[in-house]
Parts: structure tokens; sequence; C-alpha cells
């Protein structure tokens, strides 16, 4: 369970350069849950991930992951960012990439490589182990960079605009990966998008924010029959009113009830 | 990505450029036997022209001998075994210095370049220590430490300190700030993330700077040696073949030969070692991008 209560940041307070990027922000996310979490650009959907994540300090509110405090990153997290070109590890082979994070987790070598392997193995790239991460495409970098998220086993998978560096097929099939990734594994998922479809077809709950300072301004469910499927849920009657609905809140309208 | 205010620069590529210079394997550069052929054509021709001068009567062969009398020299000197243990004297003084430096600069510069507080406080410091010129240094430290090998180390340590520490504190500035988050992201705390992340990705700018080092320690020690003008070394070697009369101007060149042929070595030994440890940067550089580059580190 993620619980967020009344969170707000400001950068550089007082100073010149002030930038309000979150205000009173609340939130309660259920174990299991695949949340998708909208906004324009510049709301402060990073500001928010890098809060639950630990990574910064909010000058206000909470953020607790299962009934404990974050203050440092908590256990059990994974977070898969955007620029996989830098967040994977150049000088490093993509299997060491993979398992560098469980030496953490105090697993021996031996214990390491084979849990690379079988996530690897899980995104389809059983083979890519010893390559270097520049000899592989932008969308395999970013399944490796999923493949260390799952190999660490997190309860709390994070994920800040995770395919919004790639083309839209590759973005489709690595779509479809956090689909199955969430059917295989018991994990709750926070995905960022500024992608109105994506939310839709990949949430089982979208949350819509506002332009910074942000706070939540739409809350809703997704009730798609499953499985999803590219072309089938994105005719859907109901993802067609979805993605509406979500693009309003987006664009500051409200919705008619 | 240079420190503002600072007149020396690290060349690096910004994370922008880097992808699309990777695409870029079109123009790749010429083959490495074209490469070395035009190299050696102007070594020849720099030979030729040292000859000619000489042979032609338009300079004093006694001032300044000719190519082949130089090199017939610097043969000689390779089996003497006077010269032998001069070039060894040296050859020791500058491994000792070059690596104590690296000892001294590479956990240095890791502190400075990542505790900021620590890299201010002692700024002042290293900026007014930065510019005095080592070769100014050697008379007043053979005044308190002797004119012996101790000497020569010491003045070594000291001038190869400054692109070590420099290169590896620009190295550790130039960590992407994602990567370490991505660790960070994993619950490794900063002395696992220093280790991991920031370390590997500053290697490139440390080895350049002991690259770059390796040259400076070698002008030290043969200075140092001259300057001293005593005991053993390609230095002191140097020194008596300019004092006798007539000076042996053929053995102070075949000296330099030789100082500068191990120069050359050392540097392509390094610039091969590069190449192989961090493949991964030149793969994301391009081919002819090159290991990061320092400049104004020679002293």
């Amino acid at each position: 369970m993620l619980e967020i209560e009344n969170l707000t940041h400001i950068y550089g307070g007082g100073g010149p350069n002030e930038h309000h990027a979150i205000d009173g922000l609340d939130l309660k996310v259920a174990d299991g849950e695949l949340l998708c979490i909208v906004g324009p650009s510049g709301c402060g959907k990073s500001t928010l991930l890098r809060s639950i994540a630990g990574l910064i300090s909010p000058t206000g509110g909470q953020v607790k992951v299962d009934d404990v405090l974050v203050k440092q990153t908590p256990d059990n997290l994974a977070v898969v960012f955007q620029d996989y070109s830098r967040s994977l590890f150049p000088w490093m082979s993509v299997a060491d990439n993979v398992a560098l994070p469980l030496r953490r987790k105090g697993f021996d070598r031996r214990k390491r490589r084979a849990a690379a392997q079988e996530a690897l193995e899980s995104v389809g790239l059983a083979e890519a182990g010893r390559k270097y991460p520049f000899q592989l495409s932008g969308g395999m970098q970013q399944r490796v960079a999923i493949a260390r998220a799952l190999a660490y086993r997190p309860t709390l998978m994070l994920m800040d605009e995770p395919f919004g560096s790639v083309d839209a097929q590759t973005r489709e099939d690595l779509e479809d990966l956090v689909l199955e990734v969430r059917r295989l594994h018991q994990m709750t998922i926070v995905l960022i998008t500024h992608d109105i479809d994506e939310s839709v077809y990949v949430g089982d709950r979208v949350v819509v924010l506002s332009k910074a300072p942000a706070h939540v301004v739409g809350d809703l469910n997704v009730a798609l029959p499953g499985p999803r499927d590219q072309i089938t849920t994105r005719e859907h009657p109901d993802f067609v009113h979805l993605r509406a609905e979500v693009g309003r809140l987006v664009r500051g309208h409200t919705v008619a009830h | 990505m240079a420190h503002q205010g600072d007149r020396r620069q690290v060349v690096d590529v910004p994370h922008h450029l880097r992808v699309s210079i990777r695409t870029r394997t079109h123009d790749r550069p010429s083959t490495a036997t074209a490469r070395w052929t035009r190299r050696a054509v102007g070594v020849l021709a720099f030979a030729a022209l040292f000859e000619a001068l000489g042979r032609a009567g338009l300079v004093d062969i006694g001032f300044l001998p000719p190519t082949s009398v130089i090199l017939w020299r610097a043969g000689e000197l390779l089996v003497d075994p006077a010269f032998r243990a001069h070039a060894a004297t040296s050859m020791l003084a500058w491994a000792i210095g070059l690596g104590a430096a690296a000892l001294i600069a590479v956990p240095l510069g890791l502190l400075l370049g990542s505790v900021r507080l620590i890299d201010a406080a002692t700024r002042a410091i290293v900026e007014f220590l930065r510019p005095i010129p080592s070769v100014a240094l050697i008379p007043l430290v053979a005044l308190v430490i002797g004119t012996g090998l101790q000497l020569r180390v010491t003045l070594v340590i000291y001038a190869s300190l400054w692109p070590i520490l420099y290169n590896t504190m620009y190295g550790l500035r130039g960590v992407d700030p994602v990567a370490k988050e991505s660790l960070r992201s994993y619950g490794f705390r900063a002395p696992a993330v220093l280790w991991w992340v920031s370390l590997p990705s500053a290697a490139p700018f440390i080895m350049t700077g002991f690259r770059l080092a390796t040259g400076v320690a070698l002008i030290l020690t043969v200075s140092t040696e001259i300057v001293a003008g005593r005991g053993e070394g390609i230095g002191v070697f140097i020194y008596f073949a300019g004092i006798a009369v007539p000076a042996r101007m053929d053995d102070i060149m075949a000296g330099v030969v030789w100082v500068g042929l191990f120069g050359v070595v050392v540097n392509a030994l390094l610039v091969a070692a590069e190449r192989r440890l961090f493949a991964w940067q030149h793969a994301r550089l391009g081919a002819h991008a090159g290991a990061p580059v320092a400049v104004g580190a020679g002293r």
C-alpha cells in the first residue's frame, strides 16, 4: 500500500527561481494495482515519483510505503527511468547491469547471475546478457532497464515516462510487456506518462494531475475487458470514452457528469 | 562541463551529441597502415632535413650533429653499461614518483570531486599551488632535502599530481546524475554510488590525467637531474656532456632521443590501454572522438 498525504514540494524555496511543483497531493494506491499518472508537461510528475522513491525529500506532507514513512529509498522498490541510455551503465555488460542492484539483497555471484538471466529472459532478451547496452537498440535497452527492475523483485515499481524515448511500434510492445509483467508478478506499478491513450490502455486506474503546482484533478477506474490488446482494446467504446475524459481533465476542462 | 573561471579545460562531448556522433560511421578514419605510413614519412623527412643541414655545411656539425651521427651514438649508448645505469636510475625515479602521485591524486580527486564542502575549503590553496612551475621549485627543494633520488621523486610527485587530480575531479563532475539516481533508487548509499557509478564513469578521465602525468613526470625527472648535476640519471649524463670542453653534442642529442622515445612509447601504450579498457566510451563517442583530452596540463 502506497499512501501519499498532502504532499507538497517547492524547489529553491524563497529564492528567485522558486518553483512550486506539487501542492497538497493526496493519493492511495492499493497493492497489486497498476496506476497510471498523467498530467501536462512540467506538472511535477517526476517530482512526485522522486518523492515516492525517496530520492528527494518533499518540503511538505508525507509518503508511506506499507505504513513506513519514506525517508530514504524504501526497500523492495525499483525505478525505471525514461532515459535508458543514461540510466544503464555503459561500462557494464547487460547482465552486470541487471545483476548490480542485487548486491543490496546480499545475493552471491551465482545467485545474482541466475536472477539476472531469468529477468532478461522474461523481457525477451535471453541472449543479450554478454552484450553492452550501446550494442542494443533503444527499445531493447529499455527492456534491460525493466529487467533490472524485475530482477530486484520489487513490490513497488515506479516507471517515469518509460516509453517516452522509443518509436511507436516499440512503445506498443513495451506497453504489452508491462501488462505481461504485471500479470506474472505480484507488484504494484505506478507508471507516469504524458500519453493519454497509454494511460488508459495500460492502467487499472488513471490519476490526472493539474498543471504545476500539481494536485489530483481526476481519478478514474479503467474497467476495460481483458486481456488488453493494442487493436481491439483501443477501439472499445469504453476506451474511447475514457481517453476523451482523461483528455479533458488533462487540458483543464471539467467533466460533465 | 568545464568549470567556470578555470583556464584548464576538459573537453567532453555533451550527452545530446553522443547519440548523433555514434551514427556517424560512414566517415571512419583512414586505415591504420595509411596513418602509420603518413607518420613515418613525416619522421623520415624531418630526419633527412636534419641530416642535410649538417652535411651541406649550413650548420656546424660540432654544434648540431646530423641525424645519422646522433642515431649511431644513440645505438652505442644502448649497449653502454654506464648509460644504461643512468637510464635505469631515471626510470626508477620516474616510476616511483608517478606511482606515488597517482596514489595521492586519485583518492584526493575523488574526495574533492564528490564532497563540495572540502572542495570549496581547499580551492584557494589548490589554485595558489597549481600555477607554480615545478621546475622553479628544484633549487628550493634541493636545499631542503638534498639532491638524491628523493629530490627527483618529490618533484615528480608534485608535478604529476595536478593532471591526475584535475582530471579525476572533472571526470566526477561529468558523471550523469541519472546514472547515480538509478543506483540510489535501489537503496545504494553515497559511497557505493561513488564506487559503482562515479569511479568507473570518471575512469577514462583519470586515465587521461595519468597519461598526461607520465609526460610531466619525464620532464621533471630529467630537468631535476640536469639542475642537480650530480649522481646518476639521463639528465646528469646530458649535463656532463654539456659542460665538457668541447661539449659532446652527439651525447646530448642521443640522450634526448632516448628520453623522447621513452615518452612516445609510454604514451602509445597508454593510449592503446585506454582504447581497450574504455571501448564502451569509444563506442558511444564514435571512433575518432578519442579519449577525453585535458588541455594545459603540461608544466
